[in-house]
């Protein structure tokens, strides 16, 4: 009980505080409001400061990162959208709070049921962002957004969101998750093909 | 993957008494109510079966039954053994194995309290995670929560005709709960409650002939800085030392086990994450292990390794902010956390890349993991492992062990010894800083940990010193495992089969136990081959090491209760569940 642990110790917080001064000035201009900073702060050589200044910097997302889902349109040639969703239904049962609601569209004429939804309601109140909607889709239709800024003001009348909400261009899908989508294209490719090749055989 | 044993001994021994439990998908021995004491006691003094897992019960409805099912394993290591009581559902009562196993005290109120099987002889039966003036008991399968829908999921209601409601429009609140008969929720007033609570602490401090004093009765918590959430503990205090100790819980109880019924099994894999919400993967290793038993599937190598990983990665990330927070409760406040947390914050980024959510990971998968590790989070994840971590614990290490305010504040305080720490039931770092070697990763290997070379790490002191410092060798530990991961690591699929919305799940039970950074985290599943779990029940390890916070308590004066309690890290997101 001599003080000797104790004097370790305030050495290593003060090897700290010393940290931040030298590697703030090693980095002078660069180490804060930069990309590179930001990089930098969130990566395993940072010594120094860790904190990141939200919101005026903003780490970047990994592609991974899943947030409130949202649905995807094609563009058609004319600008019109093309919904991925055929309303199968299986996000809705496979959503563990149940936070999906699907109608499905029907044939004006003979009402029969189309494959497409004709409502698509997610209450973004009681998704839990878990991301199986998105996983078990098998249209690649509905995917995990990247966008976490969603506060509002009143919940009751903003945080129910219908499908005008939901849709989101397939050009944004590409931007936010590059990987995936290359991935999931190709797949529908590779489908595509197969199912042309087995309509050849059978004329 | 967890083993368990029968005993040809046993049953000659008690034949007529027990027998072998001949249902489909199920294992152990079924014990007459009268001989239940008459054989746990034989199990555990003369066949070493002297550490109480999990105790729990079942509600089977349709045959009008209610069991209870007792999980022992021997705290030498080894499979384990399984017994169950069965009585009958209208009047269910069972001796309590309060005075065999210490640690059955509050798994038995738990039961009592959510399924409603009375335990008798037990010292202080009441309810425990649900307040005093509760009317029935949720677990029950004909009990309804106050939005009921259906009785499992996927509703009805969601596809193909969909059309958005708000709970509470079908539900109105004030007309969504039973009350019992002559309640009234305006005019009660919870005296009786409260004066119960205080009788049941009192009743156990004891007054000493040779000095008379008054005892006093002090609330800590439910909103106390220290507590680590809302928690309660009720102290009777003789001057300055604490005499006797309630705790109160149940503040975050959202019936967790319920909502599993209701659920599909692959949905608990994401409200598994919420349970201890600091070590997410855990959790999810240890539900998916006791559905996987159950389907009889195993995952490919791969995802085995990436499993191992991210489950030591995860008691790295526990056990940093555990020894954090513990010396914020000594009162060196937030800079030993913030240190902690910073590295914390490093691995959650390779969580973040790889499973696409900090904390709530949602990652694991029946017979695999949810997707492969991204290379970039991988580069990462090396250069922590190899380079940074283990120069950081040291730092750590270096910074707080030899600290003489810290010492002076933690050594010989709370003091554990072996023979409580098994009886009572506790696991991980708490039964370990007892001097008691006893950890699932070894004692009953899952997964693939038995090709991992590391030790076991355990000190024998069994005071808040010693499981400060046994976190410590733990992280250590964790890193050469890592290490070890990485470098063998196959390449190959992370997902036996397709990725299934609805798995089918036959019927049976099983029960999988892992060794999670605050102890033996285990899911007992009962499976009747429909898409929803017929029992789903958690063993959580907070829980259950609270049963041991008295005794810890017991003697020292009301400062140290706060390190106490931070010295058992228990998350009550996990506790009140």
């Amino acid at each position: 009980m001599d003080g000797r642990g104790i004097l370790r110790g305030l050495a290593v917080t003060f090897k700290h505080f010393i940290a931040s001064y030298v590697d703030d000035f090693r980095r002078l201009g660069k180490r804060y409001f930069t990309q590179e900073g930001v990089l930098y702060r969130s990566s395993p050589q940072v010594e120094g400061v860790f904190t990141i200044q939200y919101p005026e910097e903003r780490r970047p997302v990994p592609e991974n990162f899943r947030f409130i889902p949202f649905l995807v349109y094609d563009e058609g040639p004319n600008g019109e959208k093309e919904i991925r969703c055929t309303a199968c239904g299986i996000c809705a049962k496979v959503c563990p709070p149940q936070c999906i609601w699907i109608v499905r569209a029907h044939d004006p004429e003979t009402g029969k049921p189309l494959k497409k939804p004709a409502e698509f309601y997610i209450d973004v109140d009681i998704c839990m962002n878990c991301g199986f909607c998105a996983e078990f889709c098998p249209f690649d239709a509905i995917i995990m957004d990247h966008d976490y800024e969603l506060a509002t003001y009143d919940r009751f009348a903003t945080n129910v969101f219908d499908i005008n909400r939901l849709l989101k261009p397939a050009s944004y899908y590409q931007q936010i998750r590059p990987t995936q989508y290359a991935l999931k294209a190709a797949e529908r490719e590779k489908k595509a093909a197969a199912k042309a090749a087995r309509r050849g055989k059978a004329a | 993957m967890t083993t368990l044993v029968t005993v040809p001994e046993l049953e000659t021994r008690f034949a007529g008494v027990m027998t072998p439990d001949t249902r489909k998908g199920y294992e152990g021995y079924i014990v007459d109510v009268q001989h239940l004491k008459d054989f746990a006691k034989a199990l555990r003094d003369e066949y070493g079966y002297d550490y109480l897992a999990s105790l729990t019960g079942v509600d089977y409805l349709p045959e009008g039954k209610m069991e209870v099912v007792y999980h022992v394993y021997k705290s030498t290591g080894g499979p384990g053994l399984v017994f169950k009581v069965q009585v009958p559902r209208d009047n269910p009562v069972v001796p309590s194995l309060v005075d065999i196993y210490p640690g059955a005290n509050f798994q038995e109120r738990e039961a009592w309290d959510l399924l409603g099987i009375r335990f008798e002889g037990h010292p202080n039966l009441r309810r425990i995670l649900l307040w005093e003036g509760f009317w029935g008991h949720p677990l029950r399968k004909d009990w309804r929560e106050p939005y009921f829908e259906e009785e499992g999921k996927p509703y009805s209601s969601r596809w193909p005709e969909g059309k958005h409601f708000h709970h509470e429009d079908r539900n109105p609140f004030g007309k969504n709960v039973d009350y019992p008969p002559g309640f009234d929720p305006y005019t009660w007033e919870p005296e009786t409650a409260d004066e119960i609570l205080y009788q049941a602490v009192l009743k156990r401090s004891e007054i000493r002939d040779d000095l008379r004093t008054e005892r006093v009765v002090i609330n800590l918590g439910p909103q106390h800085p220290s507590t680590h959430g809302v928690f309660r503990m009720i102290v009777t205090l003789d001057g300055e030392t604490i005499v006797a100790l309630e705790p109160v819980m149940g503040y975050l109880h959202r019936n967790h086990e319920k909502i599993g019924e209701r659920n599909t099994w692959i949905m608990n894999i994401p409200y598994t994450d919420r349970l201890d919400y600091i070590s997410a993967m855990a959790n999810n290793f240890g539900y998916v292990l006791a559905v996987e038993k159950l389907m009889g599937i195993q995952p490919p190598e791969r995802a085995e390794y990436i499993r191992v990983i991210m489950a030591e990665l995860t008691r790295i990330v526990n056990h940093l902010w555990a020894i954090g927070f513990l010396l914020n409760d000594l009162g060196a406040f937030f800079t030993p956390a913030l240190y902690a947390i910073e590295e914390r914050e490093l691995i959650l980024d390779v969580f973040e890349a790889v499973t696409g959510s900090r904390m709530m990971n949602n990652y694991f998968r029946f017979g695999g993991v949810a997707r492969d590790i991204p290379e970039d989070a991988w580069k990462k994840l090396v250069e922590l492992v190899t380079d940074r971590l283990p120069r950081k614990v040291d730092e750590l290490d270096r910074y707080l062990t030899e600290s003489e305010l810290i010492k002076s504040r933690t050594i010989g305080v709370g003091v554990l010894t072996a023979e409580e720490a098994i009886a009572l039931s506790t696991s991980g770092p708490v039964l370990r800083a007892s001097g008691v070697p006893y950890d699932v990763r070894r004692a009953d290997p899952y997964s693939i940990y038995d090709r991992f070379d590391f030790d076991v790490a355990v000190r024998y002191h069994g005071d808040v010193y010693d499981r400060y410092l046994i976190r410590i060798d733990e992280m250590r530990q964790s890193l050469r495992i890592l290490q070890q991961a990485i470098r063998d690591i196959p390449d190959g699929p992370i997902m036996a089969g397709k990725p299934q919305y609805q798995v089918r799940v036959p019927p049976g039970e099983a029960y999988g136990r892992v060794e999670a950074p605050k102890g033996e985290l285990g899911f007992y599943v009962v499976s009747t081959g429909k898409p929803n779990p017929w029992r789903y029940h958690v063993r959580a390890p907070s829980f259950v090491n609270l049963t041991a916070l008295e005794t810890m308590c017991r003697g020292h004066k009301i400062a140290d209760v706060v390190t106490i309690l931070g010295s058992i890290d228990i998350v009550l997101g996990e506790v009140d569940r």
